[in-house]
């Protein structure tokens, strides 16, 4: 999220487990290269975990058989790769044309007031995390926020308070 | 006014399930083009004058026909699914509602160009979209539409979905490419194009979901039923998506060539609450915005919005009203290519960051005729002077906004 610059420590190794084993398994026999995969493990580790430890970047580099800086470069490139803790439930603002003019920025503005997290925060109890992202191609029914992946269309205060109530 | 091509089984139930869509028809375009030669199926792809539908309009058959003649390379076929152009939204609904349609439209163009490994690169905010996605092409490897013996011929076809992360550039074709090799995606000089140097160094085409989706018609019918709508130039239909302030905001498949204030009359219910028309970017945020009375003899077609001085884009189209703030949306946009930079430019990476400073400036009040005329002077320093285009990106739009609506940038500097 913010600082992207850093890969944080867990102080315990990291792993596939087998489903995502089996997953890499699949895939890397698709292409030619073995460093073709260090999307898809990237994306493969954030799905076990929520999010790229440094564990993780040295387990994929080996996985793959490349240089750790290699891994690391692509995972700061990508902005979905989250290389810090997200929260529990992670909060994606789409905040460009389409949603800008049709308000977006009342739906960030009524999640800082009620969660008191700006774009960028992860909230103190780790439940929610806040970001203002770029168009999200569903411009025909904006605002759209997306929450852990699943779109939410057509939105606005009223609704978005609606949503929270759901998750919290 | 809306026609259904492509979208003709958009409506029906659980169509992305493959008993369903071959109920409705899916994958009968093979046989005939399994029985043509590779060479017939390009040039009915050719005569049918099919254009990219990813933004720059570029004649499909015809970029299929500089791959080498002879090569000892694969052939690889990339489909172009990145989708991040804000105003942009209808490669989804191929994704969701059709996917065999895209399957069967991959199948068929990997045979005319003589490939057998197909990419799909999808951006990876699609989530729900590359699960449906991924369990079509699972479904169409068990009924034996993919694999080593595409629908019983001796043709291997094999369909890998790649993911993105978040990147815009990533929808820049040669970006596109990188990625897929597990590079950043930074675009690469050309020449080489693609298509003679691409992924992994072989022969590589790469259109856009929709410029696929629409093969098996074109096949299926014949170029002629394909150009029987749209015009001269620009034949066929298109997903326009129409945003913004809009009464009846959606993607609509229309023909090519109609009046555009029509379509958002009719079609798209107005301007949302009955307010005045300011101006319509016509198709995606990098196309400059046209005036309510330069709108009066635009019509939806490439030749049309080239003689108006901006581009057909991605036929997203937005339409602002009267209280929208010229400046403030210049802001956003700039922000926006700003940040999907990739960087390796200096114009680019610094160009557009003063940009931001500058019109945040203005926006601050704190802004004088000389950063207005300063942020007009970087738009034609920073174009064409870097490796890809999304520099003129933001410059092309930025440009006509300080032109056409020059006295509200004025305005906030008084
Ligand atoms: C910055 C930038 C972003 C682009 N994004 C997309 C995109 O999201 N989808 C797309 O199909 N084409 C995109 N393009 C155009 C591609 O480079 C390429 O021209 C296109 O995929 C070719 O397919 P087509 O010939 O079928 O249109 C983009 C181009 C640029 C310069
Ligand atoms: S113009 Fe911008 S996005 Fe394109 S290659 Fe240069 S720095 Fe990257
Ligand atoms: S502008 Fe928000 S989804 Fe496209």
């Amino acid at each position: 999220m913010s600082d992207r610059s850093q890969l944080i420590e867990t102080g315990t190794p990291f792993q596939f487990d087998a489903e995502r084993d089996a997953e890499f398994e699949r895939l890397v026999k698709r292409y030619p290269t073995r460093e073709s995969m260090i999307l898809p493990a990237l994306w493969l580790t954030q799905e076990q975990e929520g999010w790229i430890s440094a564990e993780a970047i040295g387990y994929i580099a080996d996985r793959i058989g490349t240089f750790a800086s290699k891994v690391f470069e692509v995972a700061t490139f990508y902005t979905m790769y989250n290389l810090h803790p997200v929260g529990e439930y992670h909060i994606c603002v789409c905040r460009t044309l389409s949603c800008y003019l049709l308000g977006k920025q009342q739906i960030v503005d009524y999640l800082y007031q009620e969660l008191g997290i700006k774009p960028g925060d992860v909230s103190k109890d780790g439940k929610f995390s806040l970001e203002e992202v770029e168009c999200l191609g569903h411009c025909g029914t904006a605002p759209v926020v997306q929450v852990n992946g699943e779109f939410h269309e057509d939105m606005d205060v009223e609704k978005m308070k609606a949503l929270l109530a759901t998750l919290k | 006014m809306e026609v259904k091509l492509l979208s003709a089984r958009f409506d029906v139930e659980n169509c992305n399930k493959i008993e369903v869509a071959l109920k409705n028809g899916a994958y009968s375009v093979l046989d005939k083009a399994f029985s043509m030669e590779p060479g017939e199926v390009t040039d009915e792809v050719k005569n049918s004058g099919l254009r990219g539908r990813g933004g720059a309009g570029f004649p499909t058959g015809l970029k299929w026909t500089f791959l080498p003649k002879q090569t000892e390379k694969p052939v690889y076929l990339a489909v172009n699914s990145d989708e991040s152009e804000p105003g942009t939204f209808k490669d989804r609904y191929i994704l969701v509602r059709d996917p065999h349609m895209l399957i069967e439209g991959i199948i068929i163009s990997c045979y005319a160009i003589g490939s057998h490994d197909a990419y799909i690169y999808i951006r990876g905010e699609y989530t729900t979209q590359v699960k449906v996605l991924q369990a079509a092409i699972d479904e169409a490897y068990e009924a034996g539409y993919l694999g080593d013996k595409v629908a019983g011929n001796d043709y291997r076809v094999d369909v890998t979905v790649h993911r993105g992360a978040g990147a815009y550039i990533c929808g820049e074709e040669t970006a596109l490419l990188e990625s897929i090799e597990g590079k950043k995606g930074q675009p690469r000089s050309k020449p080489p194009f693609p298509a003679v140097e691409g992924l992994y160094g072989c022969p590589t085409i790469i259109n856009n979901v929709q410029s696929i989706a629409s093969v098996p018609y074109i096949v299926s019918n014949g170029a002629d039923a394909y150009k029987a709508y749209g015009t001269e130039k620009s034949p066929g239909t298109h997903l326009f998506g129409i945003s913004g302030l809009v009464e009846k905001p959606g993607m609509y498949e229309l023909p090519l060539g109609l009046p555009i204030l029509e379509v958002i009359e009719k079609v798209a219910g107005g301007v949302k609450g009955g307010k005045k028309l300011k101006g319509v970017i016509p198709g995606g945020s990098s196309t400059p915005v046209l005036l309510p009375e330069e709108l009066e003899t635009v019509t939806m077609d490439y030749e049309s919005m080239a003689e108006h001085k901006t581009m057909f884009g991605s036929g997203g189209m937005v339409v602002l009203d009267e209280d929208v703030d010229v400046v403030k949306l210049v802001k956003n946009l700039i922000d926006f290519y700003h940040h999907e930079s990739c960087g390796q430019c200096t114009p680019c990476r610094e160009g557009l960051g003063w940009m931001l400073k500058i019109v945040k400036k203005i926006i601050n009040g704190d802004g004088t005729l000389d950063d207005v005329n300063l942020l007009r002077e970087l738009c034609d320093n920073i174009e064409m002077k870097t490796v890809c285009v999304l520099s003129a990106a933001c410059t092309m739009p930025v440009r006509a906004f300080l032109d056409k609506f020059r006295h509200e940038f004025e305005a906030y500097v008084q």
